[in-house]
């Protein structure tokens, strides 16, 4: 399948899902609605498109500037070796967006990492839970709001507490 | 009141909950897995980790494209050059660098010196926790050889940082080859003691076969890539997929086992280190010999410094032992002139006006390496599988964004399933044999 005719057999499939496709460095990159995450990746995940592997899922912070959070999810089918690369925005007051647990099991991890450091909630994540950072942090460290080296308050022992 | 785990909120009255690690030998840098157990049997798992988070992404927003260069070094400490080599092509990639041909075999070189000295650590450490004390010591011993070349050339065992953006940072030391030489006979010594030590001793099959097991598709749900997916019959391999550098042009073979069980992501690294020790052999006979630096009298910096006060130095200089490799006579083959990514020879810095003016211009701040607006994905093959860089650029001096995607972050995920079900003594070999990078997983 060659790019065009995959892109336009993308958008034929996910209808209005699908808000632009743009190229970036010679990377595909689809733009997904918010609410349409799951139902998306769910069809691009079977066949044609066999995208059976999620490469990584991340976030990306124009809060300030777009007053949004982008999410980064990258994809890659083994069947046909290519890679590709999908975004959502969703509003940086209440960052909200589907959960991928059940499609692909390394997704439970990848979110919670998300919403460790970005604090997008997972709707239908069923443990998220700080990753990285501890229980009791205070907010979240790679949010462009977070100065660089702010220090945490202590956290009592777990015998004085 | 700290919330409960998931663990600990499901966990029958009657078993007992034991907490293995952060702190314990056989977790490999620090990471804890809490354990539900009836007697030696583990009824469900959960891991912890982020003991060794140290806020890479947060601190690489704070940081000049060229500065940051050194904290990608302790991503995946046993193979640095491996995470210099991502990052840096992800730059190129954003900034359209095409490389010269001598640093692109010097970058294989380094690579593969990375991914045998990764894959013996991991064994290394994984056949000590099974018991198998000698197999270790073989395999340290075989690793130093290996960093010898390394340490020759970079000047460092692990934070080398000597992968550039356009190039690498010095041409390789004259003894290379020699070493190099010693180091692949050593490895492959080593390789067949080993063999001969592991492959059918009772003990060792009893620990790592049949546990452990994966199904190819649970690998690929996981996002499992490297070694540890090959294990299970899925021969992905970013070298082969994505061919990058000149791995197109080097004939290799991508192992893979059958039943994704620890046995066979030992004897997949086993095998895989061997097809890479082929390769090293290829691309030392396509590195040619340096040519050696013009004759003639040379001047001390000092002095070089003293008279271009005066005048314009015309003199060769000699440069500091340190910066051996990076003559301005060198750099052309290794680094790319076009565009300014690399650092400006030293030589010209010191003594002219312009060469002051081209160093000032690539390290003040708001000036140096500043890809277009815009992102991308670049991937490589690291030790424990694909080393993934996505960058998002704003066209000023420090990325707005860069995220790792770790290999071993997919594979640590999938822990808790593996070992549910088994008894506690599987959990070491079967975490022994995922080769958990603590730098690199927790970031």
């Amino acid at each position: 399948m060659g790019q065009e005719t995959l892109i336009e057999a993308i958008r034929k499939t996910l209808g209005p899902a699908v808000e632009g496709v743009a190229d970036s460095f010679g990377d595909t990159v689809l733009i997904l609605r918010a609410d349409a995450v799951r139902p998306a990746l769910a069809a691009l995940r079977e066949p044609p498109f066999d995208y059976a592997v999620l490469l990584d899922l991340t976030c990306v912070d124009f809060a300030a500037a777009e007053g949004r959070f982008e999410l980064v999810y990258h994809l890659y089918s083994m069947a046909r070796n290519v890679r590709l690369r999908l975004k959502a925005s969703v509003p940086s007051a209440d960052p909200a967006v589907a959960s991928l647990v059940g499609l692909w099991k390394n997704a439970e991890w990848l979110e919670r990492e998300v919403f460790d450091m970005f604090g997008v909630r997972f709707d239908g994540h069923p443990y998220l839970r700080r990753l990285l950072t501890y229980e009791g942090f205070e907010g979240h460290p790679l949010r462009k709001s977070y100065p660089w080296r702010l220090e945490q308050p202590r956290i009592p022992l777990k015998d004085e507490a | 009141m700290e919330a409960l785990t998931r663990i600990q909120s499901r966990a029958r009255p009657e078993s007992m909950l034991l907490n293995m690690g952060p702190s314990h030998p056989a977790m490999h840098g620090t990471l804890r897995i809490m354990l539900e157990l009836d007697g030696e049997k583990i009824l469900n798992a959960e891991c912890e980790i982020g003991y060794l988070h140290r806020g890479f992404e947060k601190t690489c927003e704070n940081k000049t494209w060229f500065n940051l260069l050194i904290y990608t070094d302790r991503l995946n400490y046993v193979s640095p050059l491996i995470n210099n080599l991502g990052y840096v092509m992800t730059v190129e990639k954003m900034m359209g660098v095409a490389v010269p041909e001598r640093a692109q075999l010097i970058r294989v070189l380094m690579s593969e010196l990375s991914r045998v000295s990764d894959h013996l650590t991991c064994l290394a450490a994984m056949a000590m926790e099974n018991g198998a004390f000698t197999v270790f010591l073989y395999m340290m011993k075989a690793r130093e050889y290996l960093w010898d070349v390394i340490e020759f050339t970079t000047g460092a065992r692990m934070t080398t940082s000597y992968i550039r953006v356009g190039g690498v940072r010095a041409d390789l030391h004259p003894g290379w080859r020699d070493a190099l030489g010693t180091a692949v006979r050593e490895t492959r010594r080593v390789l067949k003691d080993v063999s001969g030590l592991l492959d059918k001793n009772s003990i060792f099959l009893g620990r790592t076969r049949g546990v452990g097991t994966i199904s190819k598709e649970d690998a690929l749900s996981y996002g499992w890539t490297g070694p540890c997916l090959r294990s299970t019959g899925v021969p992905y391999d970013v070298r082969k997929a994505q061919p990058y550098l000149v791995y197109d042009r080097l004939s290799f073979e991508v192992p893979v086992g059958e039943r994704g069980d620890n046995y066979d992501r030992y004897s997949v690294r086993m095998r895989e280190m061997e097809q890479s020790l082929r390769l090293l052999e290829q691309v030392a006979a396509l590195i040619p010999d340096a040519a050696p630096l013009p004759a003639g009298p040379m001047i001390e910096p000092a002095e070089a410094i003293r008279r271009s006060r005066r005048e314009r130095t015309v003199e060769r200089i000699r440069l500091s032992p340190n910066l051996e490799g990076s003559e301005k006579d060198r750099l052309g083959g290794l680094t790319a002139a076009v565009p300014p990514v690399s650092v400006p020879s030293k030589e010209d810095t010191y003594t002219s006006m312009e060469g002051l003016i081209s160093h000032f211009l690539f390290f003040m701040s708001g000036k140096g390496i500043r890809p277009p607006k815009g992102d991308a994905y670049f991937s490589v093959e690291g030790g424990n599988g694909e080393v993934g860089f996505y960058i998002v650029s704003d066209g000023t001096d420090r990325p707005y964004r860069l995220h790792l995607r770790a290999p071993c972050f997919h594979i640590v995920s999938a822990l808790e399933q593996l070992v549910s079900g088994r008894l506690i003594a599987d959990v070491i070999p079967t975490f022994g044999s995922m080769n958990m990078i603590g730098g690199e997983l927790d970031r």
